[in-house]
């Protein structure tokens, strides 16, 4: 910056030459301010109308007693929604399920994705067809790759798995009914493996060659190198997939919806697929709504701590 | 691409230069060991494909050929189902393509110039507006549903694909300002500063300096938004009832009839699967910063 006048604050940001030709220094500054955000408006407007606004509407239905099948049923409770959900033993069910299936699928998913992400990196003929046919999983429609599963892979009768078990005496069992969040659990580890591979992936490519070099100089074998150099390297980009894994699994419904139903009985329910039943199929708007709200301040809480992690490794410059 | 000769596959997915290979890996695996590697990673590749590849071949079967207690690979293919497939499920395939494509072209006439007021010429509060923006992909959809309904319904908007479009590029633009604005971040602050000296407007500085530099971003970006949309099932099972109804959720009908259409499901799956699949293939690279919105270059 060149000339700068004593008066605006330095934002960190090239500001606009100030202008010296006669007009209030003032409402120019504030001119250029609002010529800098034009472009960003648009978009600002709609992110608000179409996702806050529906929001303060749910807070405000979750207030109500509200069921869309008895018209004329609609009055204000205040917070009895709230304390019939905390109540509510199936909700608390869906919690968990909501936990173990997250945990499982992006821990599970995290740790094959590293494996392959490792085998990846090693020159061999024929690498890119392997890393094209791991990725494919992932660019399969979720509700095709759960249709999938569901049928030619765990079907009792005709499905592959049971074939492939039936030397081991497993063949006759139906996967999906007797092992629902198990059968949900695998079906979304397909899908999100090659996910967190192809981040980890990324990682292990941008690491710096020299390092390695002098590592193994130094008479490090392999496995050393994996610990000791590898690995914190690959920390943020740990970090990073299972952030970015769990913001997507948590929100979980296709493979529930067409895998389960939820079932049997509430056995697989996630919170988002229990919801969806509240609303859609019992109609329950209050109470619907008041889950919502719930889920929201749990995830409040839960991203406030992981965007704290994201900002810093998004902030940190890659070498 | 990279000046050491690569073998003729490996440009297409992995960064283009990498330095020679330490001494002591040799590139071809290095021995038994590395022999033994290789060939876990393509038990794995195997393993991780089957199931794309057992939809893809039992969609050209007929159903009685994909009701066998022991899978078969050798029957006459067929091309019955897809074509039974691409009849009934037609307007559903409309749909998704009306929505997916203009809810993209929506996102990028709103994300192309709220990233540059991200990047080139920052507002003040710039991080704010992306904290703003990616904790929007945080809040749990299930959580707007219920009044996105009732609005809708009293807008007269349920079933319409307008609705679906809204809600897509709802969805996708906060990835797409992440995206967009990694990508023009890169641009020097030189070369616009060149521009301008040389008396170029906003316009021709857009066109002839910024969009020839920042176009495979936008491209890739776009890619990423045309993923999400067009498997996009939550908003589209929920809202819709049958004249908007999207490629996801004419799945959904083959779970009721589920017993019987094994043949018939799998050429509807691959049919959904493939333009995504296709996509993905051909920009892998892209696919990774986009995952990252940006993050990850």
């Amino acid at each position: 910056m060149t000339t700068l006048t004593k008066g605006p604050p330095a934002s960190g940001t090239p500001t606009a030459p100030a202008s010296g030709d006669g007009h209030h220094p003032k409402r120019d500054e504030r001119r250029a301010g609002w010529v800098r955000r034009a472009p960003l408006l648009p978009a600002l407007v709609f992110l608000i109308l179409v996702t806050q606004f529906p929001f303060l509407v749910t807070v405000w239905y979750s207030l109500q007693s509200w069921n869309l099948v008895r018209p004329g049923s609609r009055q204000f409770v205040g917070l009895s929604n709230y304390v019939e959900v905390f109540q509510d033993r199936v909700f608390r069910q869906a919690a968990l399920n909501t936990i173990v299936i997250t945990g499982a699928c992006v821990l599970i998913a995290l740790l094959i994705g590293l494996l392959l992400a490792v085998l990846l990196d090693r020159p061999f003929r024929g690498r890119s067809l392997a890393r094209t046919m791991l990725i494919t999983p992932f660019l399969v429609m979720p509700v095709a790759g759960a249709l999938l599963w569901k049928t030619t892979m765990f079907d009792p009768t005709y499905g592959i798995v049971g074939w492939v078990l039936s030397p081991f005496g497993l063949g006759d069992i139906d996967w999906i009914s007797q092992f629902p969040v198990g059968a949900v659990v695998t079906a979304l580890v397909w899908q999100w493996t090659p996910f967190m591979m192809l981040l980890l992936l990324a990682g292990l490519q941008s690491q710096d060659r020299s390092s390695l070099e002098a590592a193994q100089v130094d008479g490090a074998g392999p496995w050393r190198t994996f610990l000791y150099i590898t690995l914190p390297h690959m920390r943020r980009y740990i970090e990073l997939s299972v952030l970015l894994g769990a913001i997507y699994v948590v929100n979980t419904f296709d493979h529930i919806y067409m895998m389960t139903q939820g079932g049997p009985g509430t056995a697989s329910a996630n919170l988002p697929f229990y919801i969806y039943q509240r609303a859609f199929l019992g109609f329950d708007v209050g109470q619907a709504a008041a889950m919502g709200v719930v889920v929201v301040i749990g995830t409040i809480i839960v991203a406030t701590v992981a965007l704290r992690l994201i900002f810093t490794s998004f902030t940190k410059e890659t070498p | 691409m990279s000046t050491q000769a690569q073998t003729a596959g490996d440009s297409a997915g992995t960064r283009p230069s990498r330095a020679p290979r330490a001494p002591g890996r040799t590139p071809s695996g290095g021995g038994s060991k590395g022999t033994a590697l290789t060939v876990l990673t393509w038990v794995l590749a195997g393993l991780f494909f089957f199931p794309v590849f057992w939809m893809v071949v039992t969609g050209f079967k007929n159903e009685a050929d994909a009701y066998t207690e022991t899978p078969n690979l050798f029957f006459t293919p067929t091309l019955e189902q897809f074509a039974t497939v691409l009849d009934r499920g037609a307007p559903f395939f409309v749909n998704s393509m009306v929505a997916t494509v203009l809810s993209t072209l929506l996102v990028l006439v709103l994300g192309v110039p709220a990233a540059y007021a991200l990047s080139i010429r920052p507002v003040k509060k710039t991080q704010d507006v992306l904290f703003f923006a990616i904790s929007t992909k945080m809040l749990p959809v299930v959580a707007v549903i219920v009044p996105l309904y009732v609005i809708a319904g009293q807008i007269k908007a349920i079933d319409s694909i307008g609705l679906l479009i809204v809600l897509y590029t709802s969805m996708n633009l906060p990835i797409a300002l992440w995206m967009m604005r990694s990508f023009m971040q890169e641009i020097p602050g030189e070369v616009l500063e060149a521009a301008q000296m040389d008396g170029a407007g906003l316009m021709k500085t857009w066109r002839y300096v910024m969009l020839p530099m920042v176009g495979p971003g936008i491209a890739a970006t776009a890619l990423i938004c045309v993923i999400f949309a067009w498997n996009e099932f939550f908003f589209a099972v929920n809202l819709t009832a049958s004249a908007a109804s999207t490629v996801p959720v004419y799945l959904v009908g083959f779970i009721t009839s589920q017993g019987l259409f094994f043949a018939q499901l799998s050429a509807a799956a691959t049919l959904a699967s493939l333009p995504v699949i296709i996509a993905g293939w051909v920009a892998q690279k892209q696919l990774v910063r986009g995952l990252s919105m940006g993050a990850i270059k």
